[in-house]
């Protein structure tokens, strides 16, 4: 058992970073909201749904069928994560727009907002599987909406640790991954937005009394958690190239627990939950079999949450309120 | 709620204010009913209730699949789940999103103790809603001392870990789950309702289940009441509505809460008993977290708190779907867009419990409200200040 | 802003009204029911019904067999019999609870004849004791979970071989035809990959093959700790038990890590969807064991051409995954009621009686409802394509 854990320790390290790192992004949206709104944004499984079906438009409107080298990746890859961005951040304003502001007017409890985005959550899958799939994507039989992505990133060994390759799509994953986190960082601490946003998350009312325009905060706060969903789904889908319209619902979950695990309403916290909880999970299955994962990753959350209620870093970079 | 206001903004809105209108006087007039009017009115409910699998209510109500069968399983079963939740989420304040796990260890409960110790229904019934209010508080311990979302997504991981283990465990089955479950002992030459013996246990007839299912929901809902009533459901409110203010005036909120659970865990797990009983074979995949999110609507839509606006809610979101059975593959889309469309037409549910709406019309909706909300032109705060 | 909320809600409640009006036509559209179509040879028509996922997650399993079937009752209808067959659809979405509606509903309501389905063993389990009470036949084209026929059932029954049939033919492939003696096998956890590889493992070991496990979960999309234990165990040969969507992603991520053992798996992946998810270039070579014979593109049997020519036909589509096992399940009725079988029991009497070649098989049933043929045919994807390497017991790798 051990020797499996020393054997299998550096490709786990390696797996459980890059998708640690993808769970990370899309908890950037639930932290955020969070923030915010004190919402849990249960439809944001959505936005990452959509956001591979955007990236996903891009390589099946080219036409794309082989490997690309040089230029033509780099473009493809950047227009893969912004057709992602587009979609997901899409979808997150439309959903605070259309399931969420008309409650927050009419000053209605969180559990009805939760309600209304579980039923926007089956609304957008069900719109996926039924109408944007089939026709879009030319996937007329209903029920094989699985869809692959031809691989057009050859999957080339940059460097190895301890004799276990390390592939460039898998430092494209967390390199993009920490880059958008840093570029959110600077957002939300040096610009005027970001002011906004975390004036909002610490005190609404002082916040509107101050000049700040609540509604414009509050869709600014969708859009870059959308964004970052978006970016998350283009790197998931150049990594492991299929998606489905059911795809959501688990990173939905994880990501929730990320940022929980992280603590909630802390951008920093989302990538620490991100990363610890990918580790995790990946160490866990050496351990206990591969079909123990989600059984350990909520265990942790549990455990940590008994010893560290508001998560490992706590919910204070935007100054919790009670 | 004066003339004005009745008659104020679009005909949506005013549409919407009339209702809650009707719904105050009658439930006024209901408060000050005297005491036999009353339980005329709960004797025809349960009437009502008796007379519902009849044929000719079913070829309106589902067209399309079996009414006496989804009496019993979605809506009844349903009903009662979300009587259940209620006393977690809209009586005790508790964000629950994993109830169903209470609904997976009732129905483990009576297959294994049914199949492997060929124990009877009625035992399994008194031993599993012991299981279940001890798994309730097993699940407590730990978790409630979190508050409000933390809480939420633990018992969303304490739902998924019930049926992963469950799927994981050869033991119990594994994937396969367990069949041959043993019926509820049957009667023979008992009364007959419509052609069907009430007390006989059979695979093919679903009614003397749903007969079944009426009982235990009467004698549910009769107890679920008298807590509400008494000094427990007192603190429950205290703890929803301020949880540290209840703890200052010396309500011991951990205990409460605790009970709340378990409490609530019976009644899931009651009901997972009697599905299990009917159903011959279980498996893991019949508790997925889509159920719980579905009671959990139920209990929302209908009115957080409000015994009889829950029954209504859990009913249509049992019935919806099978009653547009018609429309094939996109009434899950459409009881999708329903549900937002509700919750933006009615956010405080269908039939919202008074305190809910008093609090929805301070602006503090309840169990919290959304952030950032700063009482502005719109909003509807003006309404209680000019009144 | 209020205005404008209200709009929305107006078109959403003009929205529900339509649909409600839309549904009351679909009502009265099954408001007309032939009454008696059991009373015997006096009816025009009888109501055969399919049952199974038809929406849900697990419909991609599901739309062939019923394709199939439905083609075959097509062709039937088409040659304007003495007794026409009505095709009715039943939609479980999966939960075996809601079956069991759907099952009380066909027999009370619809008085169907025969069953095709239901599709899962989940469903299986709930719905055949109801229509064992009823006495109404039923042809599964896609249960083949072994405790099933453990029930004494009269009138069920299914149209290919169980998990404990395939298991071990495949496993005596792999340890035979393929020459591995270092196999990992991984399951899907599900009712069907389970059982499966639960079988491959023991026959396996019979065989002196060593074995490493580890279980995988379909819905997830990285597999990539299962991944890491199939490169650290060094086999010479993977098995996966479970259904081609998680197959593919599972095979084109071995191929990823480069991991080069051959690929094995059960009938669940017998499907392009499988070349399609692992991508063409990884799935090369891959081989799929299947108690069934399909219509692969080099196919010279006449019959199974023309299904798969008529099926392309019908639905614009290969026919995939269970799809002819559908069309015999269909036919196995359709030869009841040629001989002049229309009441359900009659029916039942007759399938104990039948043995024609259907295009999966030679169609006969045992006592308990299985059928008789046994053979596992192992087909390989080459160049892109799904073909048959021949049957389990006597093909090699070349």
């Amino acid at each position: 058992m051990f020797n499996d854990f020393i054997n299998q320790f550096w490709p786990s390290t390696i797996d459980g970073l890059s998708f640690g790192a993808i769970y990370a992004l899309i908890a950037l949206g639930y932290t955020m909201v969070y923030g915010v709104l004190r919402l849990i944004n249960f439809a944001h499984s959505e936005v990452f749904m959509i956001g591979t079906f955007g990236a996903m438009f891009v390589p099946f409107a080219i036409g794309v069928d082989s490997a690309l080298t040089g230029l033509a990746l780099v473009g493809m890859i950047v227009l893969m994560i912004l057709a992602g961005m587009l979609a997901s951040a899409g979808t997150a304003v439309a959903l605070e727009r259309i399931a969420y502001r008309p409650l927050r007017k009419r000053g209605a409890s969180r559990l009805a907002a939760l309600i209304s985005a579980i039923g926007a959550s089956i609304f957008l899958q069900e719109l996926f599987a039924l109408v944007v799939i089939p026709n879009v994507f030319d996937r007329p039989e209903r029920g094989r909406i699985q869809m692959g992505l031809p691989q057009f990133m050859e999957r080339t060994e940059l460097f190895s640790i301890a004799g276990h390759p390390v592939r460039a799509d898998q430092v494209l994953v967390i390199v993009a991954a920490l880059g958008m986190m840093v570029v959110l960082d600077r957002l939300v601490n040096r610009t005027k937005i970001g002011r906004g946003i975390r004036a909002t998350a610490q005190n609404p009312e002082a916040a509107v009394l101050m000049g700040v325009d609540i509604d414009k905060i509050i869709r600014m706060t969708f859009l870059l958690g959308g964004a970052m969903a978006g970016v998350a789904s283009a790197l998931y889908l150049i990594s492991y190239e299929n998606t489905n319209y059911y795809i959501g619902f688990l990173f939905g979950i994880k990501a929730f627990t990320a940022a929980v695990l992280g603590g909630i309403g802390n951008l920093r916290g989302a990538l620490v939950g991100g990363v610890v909880l990918g580790l995790v999970e990946n160490y866990g299955a050496i351990f206990f079999g591969s079909d123990w994962k989600h059984v350990i990753s909520f265990t942790i959350l549990v455990l940590v949450l008994m010893f560290r209620p508001t998560g490992i870093l706590g919910e204070s970079l935007q100054q919790a309120r009670a | 709620m004066n003339q004005k206001t009745l008659q104020r903004g679009n005909p949506v809105s005013r549409f919407r204010n009339q209702l809650g209108h009707f719904g105050d006087v009658m439930h006024d007039r209901w408060m000050n009913a005297p005491g036999w009017q009353r339980w005329i009115v709960y004797i025809a409910l349960i009437v009502a209730a008796l007379l519902l699998p009849s044929e000719s209510i079913g070829s309106f109500m589902s067209p399309d699949t079996d009414w006496a069968s989804i009496l019993f399983f979605p809506i009844g079963t349903f009903v009662l789940l979300a009587i259940g939740l209620n006393v977690v989420v809209g009586q005790a304040g508790l964000l629950d999103l994993g109830f169903v796990a209470f609904y997976a260890v009732g129905g483990y409960a009576m297959a294994l103790l049914g199949t492997r110790m060929g124990w009877n229904f009625w035992l399994i019934m008194i031993v599993g809603i012991g299981i279940c209010a001890l798994s309730g508080i097993i699940l407590g311990a730990p978790t409630l001392r979190l508050r409000g979302d933390y809480l939420a997504i633990v018992t969303l991981g304490f739902g998924e870990i019930i049926r992963i283990t469950a799927r994981n465990t050869d033991e119990i089955g594994g994937p396969n789950g367990i069949r041959g479950i043993p019926h509820p002992p049957s009667i023979e030459g008992g009364p007959v309702i419509g052609d069907i013996e009430i007390f006989k246990y059979g695979v093919l007839y679903p009614q003397p289940y749903y007969y079944l299912l009426v009982a235990l929901a009467v004698i549910v809902i009769i107890l679920v009441k008298r807590w509400e009533k008494s000094r427990v459901g007192r603190s429950w409110a205290a703890i929803r509505e301020d949880e540290d203010a209840a703890e200052v005036m010396g309500v011991p909120t951990f205990r409460f809460k605790m009970l709340a659970f378990a409490i609530g865990a019976s009644i899931g797990g009651a009901m997972g008993v009697l599905w299990a009983a009917k159903s011959i074979s279980i498996n893991p995949n019949d508790f997925q977290f889509m159920l719980s999110a579905t009671i959990l609507a139920a209990v929302v839509m209908g009115g957080a708190g409000n015994l009889p606006g829950v029954i209504l809610g859990a009913f249509l979101v049992a019935w919806l779907p099978e009653r547009f059975r018609g429309l094939q593959e996109y009434r899950m889309l459409i009881f999708g867009a329903v549900l937002v469309a509700l919750m933006i037409f009615r956010p405080e549910g269908l039939l919202p419990s008074r305190q809910r709406k008093a609090e929805l019309k301070e602006g503090s909706g309840g169990m919290g409200t959304l952030g950032a909300e700063v009482p502005g032109p719109e909003s509807r705060g003006e309404e209680v200040a000019s009144k | 802003m209020r205005p404008k909320t209200a709009r929305l809600g107006g078109v959403l409640a003009a929205g529900v009204a339509l649909s409600l009006a839309l549904a009351a036509c679909g009502g009265d559209d099954t408001g007309t029911k032939t009454e008696g179509g059991s009373t015997g040879a006096a009816a025009k028509s009888v109501k055969i019904g399919f049952m199974g996922d038809l929406t849900g997650k697990d419909a991609g399993i599901v739309i062939p067999p019923r394709n199939g079937a439905k083609l075959a009752i097509d062709e039937y209808n088409k040659t304007n019999p003495a007794v026409k067959i009505e095709f009715v659809e039943y939609d479980t979405q999966g939960d075996p609870s809601k079956a069991v509606g759907l099952a009380q509903q066909a027999i009370k309501d619809d008085k169907i004849v025969a069953l095709v389905g239901p599709a899962f063993s989940g469903e299986s389990a709930q719905v055949a004791p109801v229509l064992e009470e009823a006495k109404i036949p039923s042809v599964s084209a896609s249960a083949t979970n072994v405790k099933l026929a453990e029930n004494g059932w009269k009138f069920w029954h299914r149209v290919l071989p169980n998990d404990g049939v395939q298991g071990p033919g495949i496993a005596d492939f792999i340890v035979d035809g393929a020459a591995a003696k270092n196999v990992f096998v991984i399951d899907d956890k599900s009712e069907y990959g389970k059982p499966l590889a639960d079988a491959v493992r023991a026959q396996l070991k019979t065989k002196g093959a060593t074995v490493t496990d580890d279980s995988l979960d379909p819905t997830e999309s990285d597999f990539s700790s299962v991944v890491n234990k199939v490169a650290a165990a060094k086999p010479e040969a993977v098995f996966f038990g479970g259904y081609y969507s998680a197959g593919g992603n599972l095979l084109k991520q071995l191929r990823d890590k480069g991991v080069t053992a051959k690929f094995v798996s059960g009938d669940g992946s017998l499907d392009n969807g499988l070349i399609e998810g692992a991508g063409a270039q990884n799935a090369e070579g891959a081989l799929v064991g299947c108690p069934c014979y399909i219509a692969t593109p080099d196919v010279t049997d006449a019959k199974v051409k023309g299904f798969a020519d008529a099926y392309r036909a019908a639905y614009k589509a290969e026919p995939a995954i269970y799809a002819s096992e559908g069309y015999d399940a269909a036919t196995v009725f359709i030869e009841a009621l040629k001989a002049g079988k229309t009441a359900a029991e009659d029916i039942n009497q007759f399938i104990s009686t039948v043995d024609f070649a259907g295009v999966s098989k030679q169609v006969k049933f045992q006592p308990n409802g299985e059928v008789e043929a046994k053979d596992i045919y192992i087909y390989q994807v080459k160049g892109g394509k799904i073909t048959l390497l021949g049957k389990a017991a006597e093909a090699k790798l070349g």
